[in-house]
């Protein structure tokens, strides 16, 4: 939860992203975000357009992605609205990330729920790698981030990394998910509990136990 | 304990997929032109008599909430009727909370269906789903199921056969909790910050575009096709007068199996542990306190929540809140200061920063909390941070300033000596130190 | 129209009123800061707290809540007190406690109200106080953002009635911070009422920073110059020199705003003046004594060979003293359109803005003839904005320039007004109130003529429904001095034109700097005026005078609304009140003019123009003359650069620094204080 801040305005930045648009595939997905909305109301889908915006910038950066400020210059044209509102709206939510990210974003959940089950040792494993709060390590593969409550609560703790979410962690389980990350492999999502399918009770479902095997219709039993 | 054959979320732990056709072979979308045949009043009436109350945490009867939508619609500045939309709130974000996400991933199909049933009871010719930014997957999923009941007629032009013509669109949030309060989940939608509005007007006279609006929670749209089925009689004759139906109580914390589970309302806390949850880490002797409702409502020491029933009255009672029955478990090895110390400081990250006593009062009390944690501080700073909640309390444009107030207020009332022992442990440190 | 009680006293208010309206009608005082009531209610200070039954046990914000039937309001209960003392301490633990040297102080809405609902000391003690980094606003605006309180007026005011949506609140929750798009200069013409606006020292005036306190200042009303709106300010001055300009709430004419013009060219006023009599001799001026100068002046004997042409801001008593003089002389050359426009002024509702300022926000279409509103007058421009927020549809023939809102250029020849799209025709007579605006740019490509024609096919006089009655035709000046000249008759038929034809001996120039000198080779040329600008420079003897800071006056604004203004400091050095001069030349020139004084100049301008005499709209009827449809000539705008449009302004570094930095982007900014 470092401070937040807009990376500068340089000629440097405008060099790089001044001519920065949309390629056709998120284009296309920008077009379907505003025909969601009625006319007119093409302001609505500033959310959805910078979130394309910034995984358009990961592709091309090999990262999680961010908003340089040209590129929300860019959305602001694309949806013919002041540019302070964007910058309003990408300063406000906090998955827009407005500096430079890493491969990797590891967003640490921190809140109680998760606190509760060991959030500090998942900190601490990070720490361990070099990672620094708020920072990106300088080979560029982690940014860490303490975030705050993602809604894992009943597979505490979790870790969320770039889409993924990876719950029911300790430290070895971690150690698990960023090392098949560093190799290059895409580790399972989820629960990384053995055993564990979702946010049943471990061991096993205490209910609908049927539905473990077969997917139960129970209506005949109404 | 309730029976399976009467949960309403059979997929709620996504062991089967949550395609159209697994859900239409567990029962979803089944002749839902039948229920939209009742027409939009009936639909209304058998709501309210279910005594479905809200699940998003504040608990309004859900039938209420949809007949104050107009049924002619208003007027616009050229003469135009003004459409009415439906807004469903899955920005899930309460701390202890983690329901919606099950029913967003593993059991889409409710919800789309229960949008189409409350929209039309609503008169509303679209809903927005809003859910929050970071259930990736889950909106990843709750979009393929949108398509498909679109693909399959279910939804769009002519619903479900019904002749009703109803779109349903996903909205991604982008992080923030405050966008789950509902005028600021409107500003939101209409590409703003989510800042809350001022109210009145309210949203059913005034709310996205200036068009009536409804806003619902995940879980009270998801349930509400399966009580059009199964009858008002059959959900409320769950749970206590007032308090009815089932409900999803996601337990996190100190207990040998945090889980989600679909529960009847009024279960009491010790058989709802004891029955899913495996028990209290280190057994009831180790019990602490609970958070029963999700970080926004006070804790409730390990004695008085023990048998409580878990519903809205119940946990009145106890000095609490149902909420969105997150309940956060804490044993005796919690370190409640920090614990409530944590949950002040995401209030302060997530306050929108619009009012004054929201904006400043967040941050003043997490640093006095982080201080009263490590005991730093005078034993009269418990008052003053007491009084200091108290001002921002009831003083705010929504509730996040109340709900950021009443963690403290709950953890002065039941842990002063705590906190005293701290500050007296720190002082003596302190002065040893100096000697 | 509900009925209610506040603090036990009943009042009735109108409809849509809101419960702070309705405290205040029963004569209770509730602080504020986000509230204002030109702004959007925003309710996010919670200063403003009442207690309401019937409602929620607690307090409400009485800004945001409407008044309604039966309400009983407590203002003065013990939940009102502790609200507003614990909403005045969250906004005191971060601010700094600067305020011996903040600009606001003295003047300053936390001051005040901190002293009704503070506490004694801090109870945020032991915490630090939010420091945030300053932000660049442009040569205007100075920032000390760790003020900021953040009520947002300021973001409001931009979208709201400015129309450039370019101040916002960026982060969120303690860390939300006010600024410019990537603190980029404010660029609009009124971009420093934000700092009236701000309740604290957040957002306070540049070039008046450290300049003094409120306290030490003489307050004079007055009427602005700087264009034809007559804005009506304050003038505040500390001995010889006016320190600033604030506006004064007129509801008809400037609402409560002023450009940045009319706030900042004063610092003009004190640089580049004519403090001292001139005469040139062998091409080049020579310090001289008034006697000399008068000498010089008689020895022309031009009898009545002698014409007068009048400045833009000149003030209706100089002028009538000037017509007195000339007339007395036996000459009737007078003429105050500087640049040679010779538009008919048979007909003074056929040059006025007939539907006044406040009555263009009611318009539902309206076409702009050859005006680029924003720099000629900004504060039109905002009542035409408001008028597009209720539906109104707007078409400008001219070139295009940036508005404020939503328009359809028609093409910049006026010619197209005998050829209109469907599409303007349509909207044009199908609209209950349709207007014309005609400004400079189109009188002087000949618009006139044709802009009448087009107001009788519309209709632009006539009844309404609601029994009112409606004209929709304007002429949009753009000088302060223009219709209180057409009043007096200071124009001649065929304009400047005629002057030339007449071949003067003796030309006087009063304070005028737009005329093209070099048709007067044989005149003597006396400039009388403030400001060493363009008329001085082509003058042969130059005469010190009063700029409108410093002498008493009458002024008419565009809508023909006739406004007084006082004196607020003494001209400097040599200089003197035009009219003295005027008077003085009379006895040297061996004429005379039946007024002594002031009063009587005063008195006899009424008695020639009784209007002038009564301060408020005069009347001119609603009789149009026709006009000729067809015309034909390329518009161009009069002003090539907002912030040097008259010599005070020219003289003025601060309106300098706005040109080079605002309008052609030097790079003057420098790191926040």
């Amino acid at each position: 939860m470092a401070e937040r801040h807009l990376e500068p305005d340089t000629p440097e930045l405008r060099e790089r992203w001044g001519n920065w648009s949309f390629n056709p595939a998120w284009k296309a997905k920008a077009d379907e975000a505003i025909s969601h909305y009625p006319a007119g109301r093409q302001k609505s889908a500033v959310m959805a357009l910078l979130d394309y915006a910034q995984r358009q910038v990961g592709e091309e950066t090999g990262t999680q992605g961010w908003l340089p400020i040209p590129v929300m210059e860019y959305v602001a044209g694309y949806l013919d609205m002041p540019i302070i509102r964007v910058v309003e709206v990408a300063t406000f939510y906090t998955m827009y990330n407005l500096v430079p990210v890493g491969k990797f974003h590891v967003q640490v959940c921190g809140t109680t729920p998760c606190m509760l089950r060991g959030s500090d040792d998942i900190l601490a494993a990070c720490y361990k790698r070099g990672m620094r709060k708020g920072h990106t390590t300088e080979d560029g593969m982690w940014t860490l981030t303490e975030v705050e409550c993602m809604g894992n609560c009943a597979t505490a703790p979790m870790v969320q990394i770039n889409d993924g979410n990876y719950e029911d962690l300790n430290t070895e389980r971690l150690d698990a998910v960023l090392d098949a990350l560093v190799a290059g492999e895409t580790p399972k999502e989820g629960t990384q509990e053995p055993g564990r399918h979702t946010s049943e009770p471990s061991g096993g479902p205490t209910t609908l136990k049927e539905m473990v095997t077969e997917n139960h219709d129970y209506r005949g039993e109404w | 304990m309730l029976a399976d054959k009467d949960r309403i979320f059979t997929n709620v732990y996504g062991y089967q997929p949550w395609n159209l056709a697994a859900a239409q072979a567990r029962g979803d979308w089944d002749n839902t032109k039948d229920i939209l045949a009742k027409g939009p009043d009936a639909i209304v009436e058998e709501i309210k008599a279910s005594g479905l109350r809200g699940r998003g945490g504040a608990g309004f009867p859900t039938g209420m909430k949809w007949s104050f939508m107009p049924k002619e619609p208003p007027m616009d500045h050229n003469g135009n009727p003004k459409p009415s939309f439906l807004v469903i709130n899955g920005d899930e974000s309460e701390p202890g909370s983690c329901k919606d996400r099950e029913i967003l991933r593993h059991d889409p199909h409710k919800l789309i269906e229960g949008a189409l049933v409350a929209g039309f009871a609503m008169r509303a010719r679209a809903a927005y789903i809003y859910v929050r930014g970071e259930f990736i997957r889950e909106a990843e999923t709750l979009s393929a199921a949108v398509a498909e009941a679109y693909e399959a007629g279910l939804i769009g032009k002519n619903a479900a056969g019904s002749g009703y013509d109803f779109d349903v669109f996903v909205h991604r949030g982008a992080g923030a909790y405050i966008c789950g309060e509902e005028t600021a989940m409107i500003e939101s939608l209409e590409g703003k910050k989510g800042q809350p509005r001022l109210k009145p007007p309210f949203p059913a006279g005034a709310g996205l575009y200036g068009c009536p609006t409804t806003v619902n929670n995940v879980e009270s749209i998801a349930v509400a096709p399966t009580i059009m089925r199964r009858g008002a009689s059959w959900f409320s004759s769950f749970g206590r007068e007032n308090n009815k139906g089932t409900k999803l109580f996601q337990i996190s914390g100190h207990v040998e199996k945090p889980c989600v589970v679909e529960e009847a309302m009024s279960i009491p806390f010790r058989e709802l542990i004891e029955k899913h949850c495996g028990g209290i880490s280190g057994g009831w002797d180790n019990l602490l306190a609970v958070i029963p409702g999700g970080s926004s409502v006070p804790l409730v020491p390990a004695e008085q929540i023990m048998d409580a029933p878990m519903d809205f009255d119940g946990l009145k009672e106890v000095g609490s809140g149902l909420g969105t029955a997150g309940v956060i478990v804490m044993d005796k090895s919690t370190d409640v200061v920090r614990a409530i110390s944590r949950i002040s400081h995401f209030y302060m990250h997530e306050s929108c920063g619009q009012c004054t006593p929201c904006r400043e009062g967040t941050g003043w009390m997490w640093r006095v909390m982080e201080r009263l944690r490590t005991g730093d501080a005078d034993v009269e700073e418990i008052d003053m941070l007491h009084e200091v909640t108290k001002q921002v309390e009831g003083h705010t444009i929504c509730a996040l300033g109340d709900a950021a107030a009443w963690p403290i207020q709950g953890l002065i009332r039941h842990f002063r000596p705590e906190l005293e022992r701290r500050i007296a442990e720190h002082a003596a440190t302190m002065k040893e130190a100096a000697e | 129209m509900p009925k209610l009680t506040v603090d036990g006293i009943e009042v009735e208010v109108p409809a849509g009123a809101t419960v702070l309206q309705a405290c205040e009608a029963a004569g209770k005082e509730i602080p504020r800061f986000c509230y204002h009531e030109r702004l959007s209610i925003a309710g996010n200070c919670r200063m403003c707290l009442v207690e309401v039954k019937p409602g929620p046990p607690k307090p409400q914000a009485s800004c945001a809540l409407p008044a309604a039937d039966n309400q009983e309001i407590r203002t003065d209960s013990e939940m009102v007190k502790k609200a507003r003392e614990g909403v005045m301490e969250f906004l005191l633990i971060n601010h700094p406690l600067d305020c011996p040297i903040c600009d606001q102080g003295g003047e300053c809405d936390l001051q005040d109200q901190s002293l009704a609902y503070g506490r004694g000391g801090s109870r945020y003690a032991r915490e630090n106080k939010r420091a945030v980094t300053e932000k660049y606003m442009g040569p205007l605006i100075k920032t000390v953002m760790t003020r900021c309180i953040h009520c947002t007026r300021c973001v409001r005011f931009s979208e709201e009635v400015a129309g450039v949506d370019e101040i916002g609140a960026l982060y969120r929750g303690e860390n939300m911070q006010i600024t410019t798009y990537l603190e980029r200069a404010a660029q609009h013409e009124l971009s420093a009422n934000v700092i009236d606006l701000c309740p604290v020292g957040a957002l306070t005036s540049r070039p008046y920073a450290f300049e003094a306190r409120p306290w030490e200042l003489k307050k004079t009303l007055s009427i602005d110059v700087s264009d034809a709106v007559g804005s009506n300010i304050r003038v505040d001055s500390r001995g010889r020199e006016v320190l600033r300009v604030l506006p004064r709430i007129n509801d008809d004419v400037n609402e409560e705003w002023i450009s940045d013009k009319t706030r900042y060219q004063i610092d003009g006023l004190t640089s580049r003046r004519l403090d001292q009599v001139w005469i040139r001799k062998r091409g080049k001026f020579q310090p001289a004594s008034w006697d000399e100068a008068f000498k010089a002046i008689a020895k022309v004997k031009a009898g009545k060979k002698v014409a007068a042409v009048a400045g833009d801001m000149l003030d209706c008593e100089t002028m009538f003293a000037a017509k007195a003089l000339l007339g007395a002389m036996g000459s009737k050359l007078i003429e105050s359109r500087q640049t040679g426009m010779d538009y008919d002024v048979s007909s003074l509702p056929a040059v006025n803005f007939n539907s006044t300022f406040a009555g263009i926000e009611t318009a539902d279409a309206v076409l702009i003839i050859g005006s680029h509103l924003r720099s000629e007058a900004p504060l039109v421009n905002v009542r035409l904005s408001k008028a597009v927020k209720r539906g109104a549809k707007i078409f400008v023939v001219g070139p295009e320039w940036e508005t404020t809102y939503p328009a359809t250029f028609l093409g910049s020849d006026v010619s197209v007004l005998a050829n209109l799209p469907a599409e303007v025709e349509q909207a044009m007579s199908g609209a209950k109130r349709p207007a014309i605006i005609l400004g400079g740019g189109g009188f002087a490509a000949g618009a006139h003529g044709a802009s009448l024609a087009l107001a009788d096919k519309w209709n632009l006089v006539r009844d309404l429904e609601d029994g009112g009655t409606w004209n929709g035709y304007n002429a949009l000046h753009f000088s302060a001095a223009r219709m209180g000249a057409l009043m007096l008759g200071f124009v001649q038929k065929g304009g400047i034109a005629d002057l030339v034809k007449a071949k003067p001996a003796l030309l006087f120039a009063l304070g005028a700097d737009e005329v093209d000198f070099t048709q007067f080779p044989d005149a003597l040329k006396v400039y009388i005026g403030h400001h060493g600008d363009k008329g001085a420079h082509a003058a042969d003897i130059i005469l010190p005078a009063a700029a409108y800071t410093e002498k008493a006056g009458t002024y008419v604004n565009t809508e023909g609304r006739v406004q007084f203004a006082d004196k607020a400091v003494f001209a400097p050095g040599d200089a003197r009140e035009d009219w003295t001069i005027l008077r003085a030349l009379a006895d040297a020139l061996g004429v005379s003019v039946d007024f002594d004084n002031f009063a009587e100049l005063q008195a006899a301008m009424v008695a020639a123009v009784p209007a002038l005499g009564e301060e408020g709209l005069a009347d001119y009827g609603a009789d149009l003359p026709k006009g000729e449809l067809k015309a034909s000539g390329e518009i161009s705008y009069p002003i090539k650069d907002f912030y040097l449009t008259n010599p005070i302004a020219r003289a003025s570094v601060t309106m300098q620094r706005c040109s080079a930095e605002l309008l052609h982007g030097e790079d003057l900014a420098e790191a926040a204080e």
